[in-house]
């Protein structure tokens, strides 16, 4: 392969696929292909500019190429060698030619480091000074980028974001870089602040002869700065051409979806988009053939099948598109390409205006009123203007079912209110018999409760009440216990007064707790017997209850 | 988009205003000191009408729709000034409770980040039924019919089977429709947009943008357009205001604004803008930007609050604050006006075309 002698950067093949794992062992189960083929040539100070959209892979374009990330495939050579295979050691060297700056100005600087230290680290790092020659090294950057040299010892979070985007530039210059990544450089400044670290950058390209890869989303800055541009979309290089001729002739049909889709700021030209439907399909299952075809108002039947081939058009412009086949070398590609393309347009029927589908009966907006009740009104007429009986009421009633499945409900809520009031048994037994069958088929009213989240939440309320009710059912027997041991107090009284003496045991009071408890020894209501304990002049009774259950008194 | 832009502004003449902010000012206790976010600012929207507040970060401009809500937190903000009269009543002065009744109902919200405004434990369904429940005392079953008939409306597609989704499940532009099928629920009179596709990819934006164009046009709502992208307020807006550190330094028909800004500041945007040239044109080679940087809100300089970065600066501005003032020569049908002593004086002065009297010193 021959290169010439500005050549500074030639990535050829550069892949980065991302394992997708899952489960214990990590099973790799798919793969992102983040960056797919990628293959561009940087000359000595120029700038390539990379658009797409968040997902298209040209933030990890960018790093994988200062191998940052380590590219899964492809070739990278930097100034005529090789830097693929290098190990981290033999890397260093070149790790001096080439930076990046970040996006963003606050991540991206040690809050606990001093500027000085921050710039000097990577001076010493790369020996290009040291001692007092560090320090003047960095007043020198921070004059060069606009900032006071005085500000050196001052902490990151001193700055505003523009200032610490300039902080951010120092550093990648400070080692006298032949190539800066600029990964979304400006995008996080307001529009006043960014104008100004563009300016830097021009500047700095021009003083240092420096080459950039200047990836960002905003195309009107990447206008501006860019000599070539390389369109991304779904890890690959869509389009790369010139700058002015590619925003003048865009040939790639989602490179004219993405110009068209800028925002101009003049409102005289507002002017006729071709908004492209859906997002950008996850890069874990790109669509099959051509990437963007799913989005293309162009897109014809063999695009879904076969993967469009880089076709080199005049003007040192590639572009991947089945379109452009066979229009290498020809002189007017433009005009032959703009007829294919507009009559693949017609020939595609999904209609080219936003995706809205017609909406029928819009329910009308009535004049704001005075009052904001009456508003509330025409809408509740609206809604209740929908046809009544849905489709799975009607369904339910093909299948007989309707009839049953409301006795299910019926029967389930009948059984959450046993439950409540303490009627253990017959609670839980209706719940058992209605539960399947309201699960099999719900009735229309409670059906968007069965159904997912609800459902839960659903199953979480009759576990509170279910809760309730037990916690219910233990005071009331605690009651029950109370009342029932201040009537036998008051028959031991009787006993005592009758007889002259107290009973010796409970028993003996026979004839009247018969009627109350039945044969044997009195219960209380958890089935112990109650405890009767004579003393010398006076009597203990008491009932304990069951073991970890509280009595009345605890739970008084 | 066929609307052209000076269309509404010439309609609205006699028209009522369906909100007014009277001077409105807001303050905001901190550790550090008294910060005033917003400083007497006020401004009309009529029925039907799209008007963007523009500004850099820390400008007021969501602070100003924040309060109009009256979503500023009464512990540490304070709002004063007003009336802010929507549909004939002061918001500033109704209770809570009535203040809930507009709020979700009258005026709607969408937010920057969709992802972080939406319940995630919620599907679609819910969360777009809630403000039907509340405010139309709908019940769960129509509610839900509705919020399928709002995600249609928005363009989502199969909306019987999205309805039922969480939010987590959508993609970044599904959500921002969600969003707005949220704040469309109750047919609002008037939609806040707090930076609506400021947070997502272009294509997508431009379906956004569309799609609010076209609900406007199907809806009649108001929109105010919070932003500080001066490509999104081209293509929407039909007024603007330009807000700098708390205070509107101008306001305009977006068409005179664009052609020809009063405010330096204003001026000062456009050229820090990298434009995409017609064709034809030939891109300048460097910007023009504003120097130094947005002041710190706890330390706004005194008098004209732009004026350390002005390059018209002379003796008032910094001691004197000027007032929004319709410039004298103007009897045109769009009413305009800035806030600058140096256009007060030079009403003829052009500032995108002059060269610029900072490179010159």
């Amino acid at each position: 392969m021959t290169r010439s002698d500005s050549e500074l950067l030639r990535v050829e093949g550069l892949c980065k696929f991302f394992p997708v794992v899952s489960g214990l062992f990590g099973r790799k189960v798919g793969e992102v292909r983040a960056v797919d083929q990628v293959s561009f040539q940087l000359r000595r100070g120029e700038t390539l500019g990379v658009v797409g959209e968040s997902g298209c892979g040209k933030t990890t374009a960018g790093r994988s190429i200062l191998r940052l990330i380590e590219p899964s495939a492809g070739r990278i050579w930097f100034d005529g060698t090789e830097i693929t295979q290098l190990s981290q050691r033999e890397l260093l060297p070149y790790r001096r030619r080439m930076q990046i700056v970040f996006q963003d100005p606050f991540g991206s600087l040690n809050p606990r480091m001093r500027v000085l230290d921050i710039l000097g680290e990577a001076i010493e790092q790369h020996g290009l000074a040291s001692g007092a020659a560090v320090e003047k090294r960095v007043a020198e950057l921070l004059q060069q980028v606009g900032l006071s040299p005085r500000w050196g010892t001052r902490y990151p979070h001193e700055f505003s974001g523009g200032q610490r985007q300039r902080i951010g530039v120092a550093r990648a210059i400070a080692v006298s870089p032949e190539l800066v990544v600029c990964d979304e450089a400006v995008s996080a400044l307001d529009v006043s602040i960014q104008a100004q670290v563009i300016n830097l950058l021009l500047d700095l390209r021009r003083q240092m002869n420096l080459a950039y890869l200047f990836i960002a989303h905003d195309l009107s800055v990447v206008r501006h700065i860019s000599e070539r541009v390389a369109v991304m979309y779904l890890g690959e290089i869509v389009e790369l051409a010139g700058c002015a001729e590619l925003f003048e002739r865009p040939a790639h049909p989602y490179t004219r979806a993405l110009l068209s889709a800028i925002p101009v700021p003049d409102p005289r030209r507002r002017q006729c988009r071709v908004v492209l439907q859906g997002d950008v399909p996850s890069p874990l299952h790109p669509p099959s053939g051509c990437h963007f075809h799913p989005r293309c108002p162009a897109a014809v039947e063999r695009c879904r099948s076969v993967e469009p081939p880089v076709v080199q058009l005049s003007g040192g412009r590639s572009v991947r598109c089945v379109h452009a086949e066979g229009l290498e070398e020809a002189a007017d590609w433009y005009v032959v390409l703009e007829e294919r393309l507009a009559r693949a347009q017609r020939q595609h029927e999904r209609p080219l205006t936003l995706g809205l589908e017609p909406l029928g009966e819009l329910p009308s907006i009535p004049s704001p009123p005075a009052e904001v009740e009456v508003q509330t009104r025409p809408l509740r007429a609206i809604a209740l203007a929908a046809p009544p009986k849905d489709g799975a009421a009607r369904q339910l009633e093909q299948r007989g079912l309707l009839e049953a499945s409301r006795l299910a409900g019926l029967g389930f809520a009948l059984g959450l209110l046993l439950l409540l009031f303490g009627y253990w048994g017959i609670g839980v037994l209706l719940l058992l018999a209605s539960g399947p069958l309201l699960v099999a088929a719900p009735p229309p009213a409670l059906a968007p409760l069965l159904r997912g989240y609800a459902a839960s939440k659903l199953a979480l309320l009759a576990l509170a009440l279910a809760l309730i009710s037990l916690w219910l059912g233990v005071a009331r027997r605690a009651e029950l216990a109370q009342r029932e041991l201040g009537w036998l107090r008051g028959e031991i009284a009787a006993y005592a007064a009758n007889v002259g003496s107290l009973p010796p045991s409970l028993n003996e009071l026979r004839w009247r707790t018969v009627e109350q408890f039945g044969m044997g020894a009195p219960r209380d209501p958890w089935g112990h017997p109650y405890r009767y304990q004579l003393g010398s002049a006076a009597f203990e009774l008491s009932s304990t209850g069951p073991d970890g259950v509280p009595s009345a008194d605890d739970l008084r | 988009m066929p609307s052209t832009p000076s269309s509404g502004s010439d309609a609205m003449a006699d028209t009522k205003p369906l909100l007014s902010v009277r001077e409105l000012s807001v303050s905001f206790q901190t550790d550090a000191g008294v910060v005033h976010a917003v400083d007497r600012v006020s401004f009309e929207i009529f029925p039907g009408e799209t008007l963007a507040l523009v500004g850099e970060s820390g400008s007021g401009k969501s602070v100003t729709a924040m309060s109009i809500l009256r979503l500023i937190e009464s512990q540490r903000g304070r709002v004063s000034g007003g009336p802010i009269e929507f549909e004939g009543r002061d918001l500033l002065a109704l209770s809570e409770k009535e203040v809930r009744a507009i709020r979700g109902n009258r005026i709607g919200m969408i937010f920057q980040e969709p992802m972080s405004s939406m319940n995630p434990v919620y599907t679609l369904g819910t969360q777009i039924g809630e403000p039907l429940l509340l405010h139309a005392r709908l019940s769960a079953t129509q509610a839900r019919s509705e919020a399928i008939r709002l995600l249609e409306l928005v363009g989502m597609p199969s909306p019987e089977r999205r309805v039922d989704e969480y939010p987590h499940q959508l993609s970044g532009g599904m959500r921002q429709r969600a969003m707005i099928a949220m704040a469309l629920a109750c047919r609002p009179s008037l939609l806040i947009a707090d930076e609506p596709t400021t947070a997502l990819d272009v294509t997508v934006q431009a379906q956004i943008l569309e799609l609010l164009a076209d609900l406007q046009r199907q809806l009649g709502m108001s929109i105010l357009m919070i932003t500080h992208d001066l490509g999104v307020v081209a293509s929407l807006a039909q007024r603007a205001l330009v807000m700098y550190a708390g205070r509107v330094v101008e306001r305009a028909a977006v068409v005179d604004l664009f052609e020809n800004p009063r405010h330096p500041y204003t001026a000062g945007l456009f050229q820090s803008l990298p434009r995409l040239p017609a064709p034809g044109e030939v891109a300048p080679e460097r910007l023009r930007p504003i120097e130094g940087s947005v002041p710190d809100a706890l330390h706004f300089p005194s008098g004209c609050r732009f004026h350390p970065r002005c390059r018209y600066a002379f003796a008032p501005c910094s001691e004197l604050v000027p007032e929004l003032r319709v410039p004298g020569d103007t009897q045109a049908s769009r009413p305009r006006a800035s806030a600058c002593f140096y256009t007060e004086q030079h009403p003829d002065v052009s500032y995108l075309e002059a060269p610029a009297a900072g490179e010159a010193s």
